[in-house]
């Protein structure tokens, strides 16, 4: 146990405040990345040109060293307060029930739908970022051809299918982790809460579906 | 006493049993003839009890004291669910006429690491005690009793210090949390000052005090469940450990001491 003196700065609260900050920040580059992800839709120069306007800006590596910073206090604060909260509780119960009043699928499926993520995580990053490279001139410019990756890609079902449950999962996730931030730091009021839920849910249906789209509308890309 | 229900119930008990605080425990099985409708959860037990001594066992150990709702003794994981199935009510106000004949049911203790078991169903709340004295009063010296309307408090203001203050400290929060926190014990006791004129001059340093004590007894983290909301006898609200953490994090950078 730690001394009272080294644990004011990081009890339970602020430990709480630290997932919910970092969570809200993660859900802000999801938000960015998938708006980012609609120049799919338009077309290959469209995409190429937004990646292209991404990685030869030289901010980039701050940006992503920066991101990376915040994946890693996520992750490492989530397994410290899953270990403290195993030991919290040394003898489980024989039979447990929630009441239907508290507990929601998404709340208490956390640990698991976070996992997932940065399972896919990893995996998509060495299929797509670290994936085929191929180029292509847009306009005189000779960049990677990002969009030929990405459809070739989801050419394979198994993708799609893999990426549509792990979107799924992530949807999952910040649909309780949203929400869950604000009332970490305290923001909690009877008047706003509600629609704070409310632009959880929607957000976690976004992200779901959003993702799912773009999966799908590669596939069916390469298929013409 | 007296209702009208003259149909008895036969129960199938699944009860956990350990004789001390070292032994390791187990689930035992009792079957229960004529059991009242009209009973009480504990009336129950005591009935089993009378049955248990009579046939020269030991009986059950259980925490009781007013058995009107409002000391915080009693406790009891009822199949699964802090002070069983009836939403704001304990387990002495619960009533047999909630369950059916031929029911089984399952009854445990509190489950955490800072309340360990005692005997039985009985656990050590001690823990609660240490939060209480690490902040949970008033240090400042306010007087002699004022006069009724000296201070004025609004009546939203009031209202939510009652509700805070409604906290029995039957540790149902803990024992429903799924990372057993106290988080929602504390937060009632937090605000029920912080909400007050006299309490508000220490509300950030006790926020503090109050939530390092809870870490350092080893409750776990609050991960926004509301499970604990859901199955108060109390109806505490979760808005409460909002408050608090606003407080924690004004006591970091403003606490006096």
């Amino acid at each position: 146990m730690s001394s009272k003196s080294s644990c004011s700065f990081l009890n339970s609260v602020v430990k709480k405040q630290i997932m919910g900050v970092s969570g809200l920040l993660l859900c802000g580059f999801v938000l960015t990345h998938l708006l980012g992800n609609m120049t799919l839709f338009i077309g290959s120069d469209a995409f190429n040109k937004y990646s292209y306007a991404l990685t030869s800006n030289p901010l980039i590596y701050f940006a992503e060293a920066g991101l990376l910073a915040i994946f890693l206090v996520h992750i490492l604060m989530a397994i410290k307060l899953v270990i403290e909260n195993n030991a919290a509780r040394p003898v489980q119960y024989y039979t447990r029930k929630h009441s239907g009043r508290g507990s929601t699928f998404a709340s208490s499926t956390m640990p698991i739908s976070g996992v997932l993520t940065l399972i896919f995580l990893v995996i998509h990053i060495l299929g797509l970022k670290f994936g085929t490279h191929y180029e292509t001139e847009v306009h005189g410019v000779v960049m990677r051809d990002i969009y030929k990756t990405t459809i070739e890609y989801f050419q394979d079902p198994l993708h799609v299918l893999f990426y549509i449950i792990a979107v799924t999962s992530l949807g999952v996730h910040v649909s309780h982790g949203f929400w869950s931030a604000f009332q970490s730091l305290g923001w909690n009021h009877p008047k706003y809460m509600p629609k704070i839920k409310l632009a959880a849910t929607a957000f976690g249906i976004l992200v779901s579906v959003g993702f799912s789209a773009l999966a799908v509308f590669c596939y069916f890309q390469g298929a013409k | 006493m007296g209702g009208n229900s003259t149909d008895t119930m036969s129960l199938k008990l699944k009860i956990w049993r350990q004789k001390n605080s070292k032994d390791k425990g187990g689930m035992v099985d009792y079957t229960l003839d004529g059991v009242s409708p009209d009973m009480s959860f504990l009336e129950m037990l005591d009935v089993l009890n009378t049955k248990l001594i009579t046939e020269k066992g030991d009986s059950i150990a259980f925490d009781h004291d007013c058995r009107e709702g409002i000391c915080g003794m009693c406790s009891l994981m009822i199949n699964g669910q802090a002070h069983g199935p009836q939403a704001n009510t304990t387990t002495c106000q619960l009533h047999m006429r909630k369950f059916k004949n031929g029911d089984e049911i399952v009854i445990e203790p509190w489950r955490a690491k800072s309340f360990p078991v005692v005997k039985d169903l009985m656990v050590d709340r001690s823990a609660f005690d240490k939060i209480m004295a690490a902040g949970g009063y008033v240090n400042v010296n306010t007087g002699n009793a004022p006069d009724g309307n000296a201070i004025l408090i609004g009546q939203g203001d009031a209202e939510l210090a009652m509700d805070a203050a409604a906290c029995i400290g039957c540790g149902a929060c803990v024992a429903s949390c799924k990372n057993a926190s106290a988080m929602l014990f504390v937060s009632a006791k937090v605000s029920q000052l912080a909400l007050l004129p006299q309490g508000q001059v220490e509300a950030e340093s006790r926020a503090l005090a109050m939530v390092d004590k809870m870490d350092e007894l080893g409750f776990g983290n609050c991960t926004n469940e509301a499970e604990c909301e859901a199955q108060c006898p109390k109806g505490i609200k979760l808005d409460n450990i909002a408050r608090m953490n606003r407080g924690v994090v004004k006591g970091l950078f403003a606490a006096r001491k």
